[in-house]
């Protein structure tokens, strides 16, 4: 326990957490290449179509579609927790955590919609809907670009750090709002099939899983290469950045 | 305490009482446009009542929202109000003279534009304005404390008067979505006390919440 205390303050220091973060990018980006290119194989060719969906192939878009969506609730959920831990033990690498998953998390978000929109025009014959899943999603997506927005309004920037963190709490309202749509309001977009048993077929579950661990992986490593663009940012002008610039490789310790 | 602040909000709001009959006039305006864009005839009017006045009543209260907030916060008086008391309750005397100010006005003012939208068309009763009235009595109060939250986070922001609204209006959906709903399964003779409910709910949430979250954010914005 008193490990983990440790470890868990040692990931507020800057120098800390870059050095850690430049040590496991290259196993997550390997990890991610991996699943991705077996995952996309398995999705795109290795896999049954679905014959109940107009013309079969679209099935394989749901394979993008489901990891963008679920990524996209859980970014905001992670960004969330993030805000949290940033507010309440004033934890300022936190704060660059929230802002780095910003972005990505908007692009899964805008992801889901779009692809559930290629996908929506052959099968439902709807580019768009107003169901409920896909009203809290676009929701989603502006209260993404809100934060966005709410922190690039000042200039200082320890401000738009916590006043961002509220909005990120506030904001997560609308994630067991999307989450359980599909259950509470009985509208166009199908239910759960993942956790339920048997709704899915086995076929069309190993490109799903696959793509789901590629697409997290994929998540973590690109939200890891924009912390670590935060972190130099943020301490642009602390010794180690500014040696670490120069080319000179970083010593153990904390900043 | 929150009783001296909200007296003080009275007393600073009466004397710019024309700040706040705008937001209302604007709520009059919007409305009657409607009829002029669509269309004069009383079914169709009836049909677009009740998401033409929470639409016009929702923006109104945006609107409203900026007097409350800005003019303390740039003379320097909110800093004061910080100082003499909690946040939380700062927070909640703004967002109960923004309730009474913009919030009730509005609720009173809306059998009026009822009348204008024809939303009685066909009936000889006036139960829906009635149910148009409850539905904004449970639903404005909750647009005021989510509106107070959006406000004092982009308070210290540059370009604050348009971030305010993207912030919000998203958080505003749901209270919208069931306040419209209301009225409309009212003017389709089916039971409304369901949505009712949901709105008398995300009411009390936001009352759990929101004046906390404001009064941080107030603090951020001076500190």
């Amino acid at each position: 326990m008193a490990n983990a205390w440790r470890w868990f303050h040692q990931l507020g220091s800057p120098k800390y957490l870059f050095q850690k973060t430049g040590q496991w990018l290259p196993w997550i980006w390997g990890a991610t290449l991996i699943l991705l290119a077996v995952g996309l194989y398995y999705s795109l060719w290795a896999s049954p179509i679905e014959v109940r969906q107009g013309q079969g192939h679209t099935v394989r878009i749901m394979y993008v579609h489901v990891p963008a969506a679920a990524l996209s609730m859980i970014g905001y959920i992670a960004m969330a927790i993030a805000a949290t831990v940033g507010l309440v033990w004033k934890m300022k690498m936190a704060f660059a955590v929230v802002r780095s998953i910003a972005p990505v998390g908007a692009a899964m978000t805008f992801l889901a919609l779009f692809t559930g929109s290629v996908w929506g025009k052959p099968t439902w014959g709807t580019w768009w809907e107003w169901d409920a899943r896909m009203t809290s999603e676009l929701l989603l997506l502006f209260l993404y670009l809100g934060y966005i927005a709410l922190h690039a309004s000042f200039s200082d920037r320890s401000k738009a750090d916590k006043a961002g963190a509220i909005l990120a709490i506030v904001g997560v309202i609308n994630i067991p709002i999307i989450y359980f749509s599909v259950k509470w309001w009985n509208t166009l977009h199908q239910g759960y099939s993942i956790t339920e048993k048997g709704a899915l077929n086995p076929a069309f579950q190993t490109p799903l899983f696959l793509m789901l661990a590629g697409i997290y992986l994929l998540f973590a490593a690109l939200v890891l290469m924009r912390l670590r663009a935060e972190i130099v940012l943020r301490n642009q002008k602390s010794r180690w950045v500014i040696e670490w610039a120069s080319g000179k490789t970083l010593e153990r310790g904390e900043s | 305490m929150i009783l001296t602040l909200l007296k003080r909000e009275l007393k600073v709001a009466r004397r710019n009482w024309i700040g706040l009959a705008i937001p209302l006039l604007f709520f009059i305006i919007v409305v009657s446009l409607f009829p002029f864009a669509v269309s004069p005839e009383a079914p169709v009017l009836q049909q677009l009542a009740p998401g033409v006045i929470w639409v016009a009543a929702l923006l109104a209260m945006l609107l409203s929202l900026e007097q409350f907030y800005r003019s303390d916060y740039q003379d320097g008086s909110l800093e004061q109000l910080l100082l003499m008391s909690s946040p939380t309750s700062v927070a909640i005397s703004k967002i109960l003279a923004h309730w009474l100010l913009t919030g009730l006005p509005l609720v009173v003012l809306s059998p009026l534009l009822g009348v204008l939208m024809q939303i009685n068309h066909g009936v000889e009763h006036s139960a829906h304005t009635w149910v148009l009235m409850l539905s904004l009595v449970l639903g404005t109060p909750t647009l005021c404390l989510l509106g107070a939250v959006g406000m004092s986070l982009t308070l210290a922001a540059s370009r604050n008067g348009l971030l305010v609204s993207i912030l919000i209006i998203p958080l505003y959906v749901p209270v919208l979505i069931f306040g419209a709903s209301t009225v409309t399964a009212s003017l389709e003779n089916m039971r409304y006390n369901g949505e009712l409910a949901i709105l008398g709910a995300f009411l009390l949430i936001a009352i759990v919440f929101a004046p906390f979250a404001s009064g941080r954010a107030l603090k951020i914005s001076v500190g």
